[in-house]
C-alpha cells in the first residue's frame, strides 16, 4: 500500500509573528520556517504504518516556492521514500491545494492520504475534507488513533465532548490531531542523505489545475490589545475584584 | 441573500452553537434563513429550531444512519438543498461538528470555505483570525455561494422564542442521497465515548476554570472542579495539561482545542503560551493564579495572583463560598 502525505512549509510555531505595516499580510521574510507541526504527525504516522509492514511506500508532497523542497527533504530524512514538489510562487488556498492533490492521486494511486488537520499559519482546517469531497472518498478528521486491518482503516477521532471511532474502506483520507503520536527527530545521517534525494518537480500548469484564489485578502491587522497585567496581593483582593465585576 | 444554517444537535436538543450561528446569518442581511436539521428521530429538534427568532424555514431529514453526523452523508444533502433553493450562504458552527463537513461541501460546490468567521462586514466580506489569533484577516469572497464556519463566541445567541418557521421534511429527496453516499464511501460509524458531565458545556459556560502543567497531575484537577462547581462553571485545560495526560483532550482550550469567551476565566498553573491565549483571550474577566510572576498569562490577566496554587485555589473556593 502506498501512502501520500501532503505537507506544508509554515512559519515556525515558536516565532512571534509580525503583521506588515501596510496590512497586506504577515512578515515571512527572514523568519524561521518549518514543517507544519500537524503534518509532522502525519509523516510520523505514515512511517509507523510502514514499520509495521502495512505500508510499502510513502510519498511526501509539498506545494509552494522552491524552498518547500527543504520541507520535503525533512520528511524524507524522517523516513518518507519519495518527494513531490508542485512549484509555484502564487498563493495557494485550500481548494487549489485539494485540486492539485486530486490530480496527483491519479498518477500516484495512494490507498491512504494522511495529513495534518490544519496549518498553523492560515488555521483553515479544510484541505483533507475538500480533497475527500473531490475524490468522493471517506474521511476521518482529527484522528487520535489509526488502525489498519485488511482493507479497512479504523480511526478514533476527536469530537466535541469525547471520541468516536469510524471504519472506512480504503482508499481513504485521515487528518491528524495532536494526540495521534509524537514525531521523531531525523537522524543526522538521514538528513545528509535526504539532501541528495531526487524530487519529482511539477507545476500547477503541468498538472492542468486552475489555482485562482476565490478569497482575496482585504487586510491583515493586529488583534485589539487586551488590557491586563493587573496583579493583586491576596485572595481577598481576588474576591473583591470578582464582586466589582458582578461575577459573584 | 438567503442563508442556510446547518444545525448542530444531538437528536434531542438543538445545541447552543446553532443559535450563535443564526445570529451570524441575520448579520448578512439575509432575506431568508433556513435551518437544516439532519439526524435520526430529530423532529423535536426541528420544532425547536423553527421557533428561534429569525428562522423562516426548517428542513428536517430523518434517517437512522444520520444518528451520528458523518461528512459523507450530510454533504450531499446540503449540496442538493443549495441547488433546489438557490442559497447564497451556508453557515455552521466552527465546532468539530461543523469543521468536519463544511469544507467538503465547499469543494463539492467548487467554492472556497471561510473558517472561523468572527465578524461579518457585508455579504461577501468576513473577518477571521489567523496565526492562532495573532493576526486578524479580512477576506472578500468572489464566489456566488459562500460557505463558512462561525466562531460561536463572536456572536450572541439568537432568542429561542419569537420565530415562526415552517418545518418541512426533506426525506423524499434526501434519503436516496444518504444511501448513495454510504454505498459510495463505505464509511461506518462504530462507537463513541462521550464524556458525561454535570457541568455546563465548555464553549458556552459563563465561567471556565482551567488548569495547566502547574497542576502536576490529574488528581489535582479535583480542586478546580470544586471551584468550578462553586461558580457554576466548566473545567478546561491547557495543551500542556492534556499532553501530560492529566485530563482528556476535549477539555483543551486553545488554538487547536476549544475557543471560549466566558464572563470569567480562571487560569490556574497555566503559563500562557500564545496557543492557549488564542483560545481564551476574549473572555470578559481573566483571573490568573501562578507562582511564576513572569508567566505571560499575567500580561492578559485582569486579576493576577502570584501564589502557590495548591494553597490559593482551596482558599479562593472558600472565600467565594463565603462571599456569595
Amino acid at each position: 500500500m502506498k501512502i501520500l502525505v501532503p505537507i506544508k512549509r509554515v512559519v515556525d510555531y515558536a516565532v512571534k509573528i509580525r503583521v506588515k505595516s501596510d496590512k497586506s499580510g504577515v512578515e515571512t521574510a527572514n523568519v524561521k520556517m518549518s514543517m507544519n507541526p500537524f503534518d509532522e504527525i502525519a509523516v510520523e504516522e505514515a512511517i509507523r504504518l510502514k514499520e509495521k509492514g502495512i505500508a510499502k511506500e510513502i510519498a511526501a508532497v509539498s506545494m509552494g516556492p522552491k524552498q518547500s523542497q527543504e520541507t520535503i527533504r525533512t520528511a524524507i530524512a524522517m523516513g518518507a521514500d519519495t518527494g513531490i514538489h508542485v512549484e509555484t510562487d502564487k498563493e495557494l488556498q485550500p481548494l487549489a491545494v485539494a485540486k492539485l492533490l486530486q490530480k496527483l492521486v491519479e498518477t500516484e494511486k495512494p490507498q491512504l492520504i494522511i495529513l495534518g488537520k490544519q496549518a498553523i499559519d492560515d488555521d483553515c482546517n479544510q484541505t483533507a475534507q475538500m480533497l475527500a469531497g473531490l475524490l468522493n472518498w471517506p474521511q476521518a478528521t482529527f484522528a487520535s488513533k489509526v488502525d489498519i486491518k485488511d482493507d479497512k482503516v479504523h480511526v478514533t477521532r476527536e469530537i466535541d465532548g469525547g471520541l468516536e471511532t469510524l471504519s472506512m474502506k480504503l482508499p481513504a483520507i485521515v487528518s491528524c490531531d495532536l494526540r495521534l503520536n509524537e514525531p521523531r527527530y531525523a537522524k543526522l545521517q538521514n538528513i545528509m542523505k535526504s539532501k541528495k534525494a531526487q524530487l519529482n518537480v511539477l507545476t500547477p500548469e503541468k498538472l492542468g489545475v486552475d489555482t485562482t484564489s476565490h478569497l482575496s485578502t482585504v487586510s491583515v491587522e493586529e488583534p485589539p490589545k487586551r488590557k491586563g497585567g493587573v496583579k493583586v496581593e491576596n485572595i481577598d483582593q481576588v474576591v473583591e475584584g470578582l464582586k466589582k465585576n458582578a461575577l459573584i | 441573500t438567503s442563508c442556510l444554517v446547518i444545525a448542530e444537535h444531538d437528536n434531542k436538543n438543538l445545541l447552543s452553537g446553532t443559535l450563535n450561528t443564526i445570529t451570524a446569518a441575520t448579520k448578512l442581511g439575509a432575506t431568508n434563513i433556513s435551518v437544516l436539521v439532519a439526524g435520526s428521530g430529530c423532529n423535536g429538534v426541528a420544532e425547536t429550531a423553527s421557533k428561534v427568532k429569525g428562522v423562516n424555514n426548517v428542513v428536517c431529514v430523518d434517517h437512522a444512519s444520520l444518528e451520528h453526523s458523518l461528512a459523507e452523508t450530510i454533504s450531499p444533502i446540503i449540496v442538493q438543498l443549495q441547488n433546489k433553493e438557490n442559497i447564497s450562504h451556508i453557515l455552521t458552527p466552527a465546532s468539530n461538528f461543523g469543521k468536519n463537513f463544511l469544507p467538503r461541501v465547499a469543494a463539492l460546490l467548487d467554492v472556497a470555505a471561510i473558517s472561523e468567521i468572527t465578524q461579518i462586514k457585508d455579504a461577501d466580506t468576513f473577518q477571521r483570525p489567523i496565526y492562532a489569533g495573532n493576526a486578524i484577516a479580512t477576506v472578500k469572497s468572489s464566489d456566488k455561494i459562500k460557505c463558512g464556519t462561525v466562531r460561536t463566541t463572536a456572536f450572541d445567541k439568537a432568542p429561542t422564542e419569537g420565530g415562526a418557521g415552517k418545518v418541512v421534511s426533506g426525506n423524499d429527496w434526501a434519503v436516496p442521497l444518504v444511501e448513495k453516499a454510504l454505498n459510495d464511501t463505505h464509511i461506518k460509524w462504530e462507537s463513541s465515548e462521550i464524556v458525561k458531565s454535570e457541568r455546563p458545556e465548555l464553549t458556552s459556560a459563563r465561567v471556565v476554570v482551567s488548569g495547566g502543567r502547574g497542576m502536576k497531575n490529574g488528581e489535582n484537577f479535583k480542586m478546580l472542579e470544586e471551584l468550578a462547581d462553586t461558580l457554576g462553571g466548566a473545567v478546561g485545560a491547557s495543551r500542556a495539561a492534556v499532553d501530560s495526560g492529566f485530563v482528556s483532550n476535549d477539555l483543551q482550550v486553545g488554538q487547536t482545542g476549544k475557543i471560549v469567551a466566558p464572563e470569567l476565566y480562571i487560569a490556574v498553573g497555566i503559563s500562557g503560551a500564545i496557543q492557549h491565549l488564542a483560545g481564551m483571550k476574549d473572555s470578559k474577566v481573566i483571573v490568573a493564579v501562578n507562582k511564576d510572576p513572569e508567566a505571560p498569562i499575567f500580561q492578559v490577566a485582569d486579576i493576577g495572583l502570584v501564589a502557590d496554587l495548591f494553597k490559593a485555589v482551596p482558599e479562593l473556593n472558600e472565600a467565594i463560598k463565603k462571599a456569595k
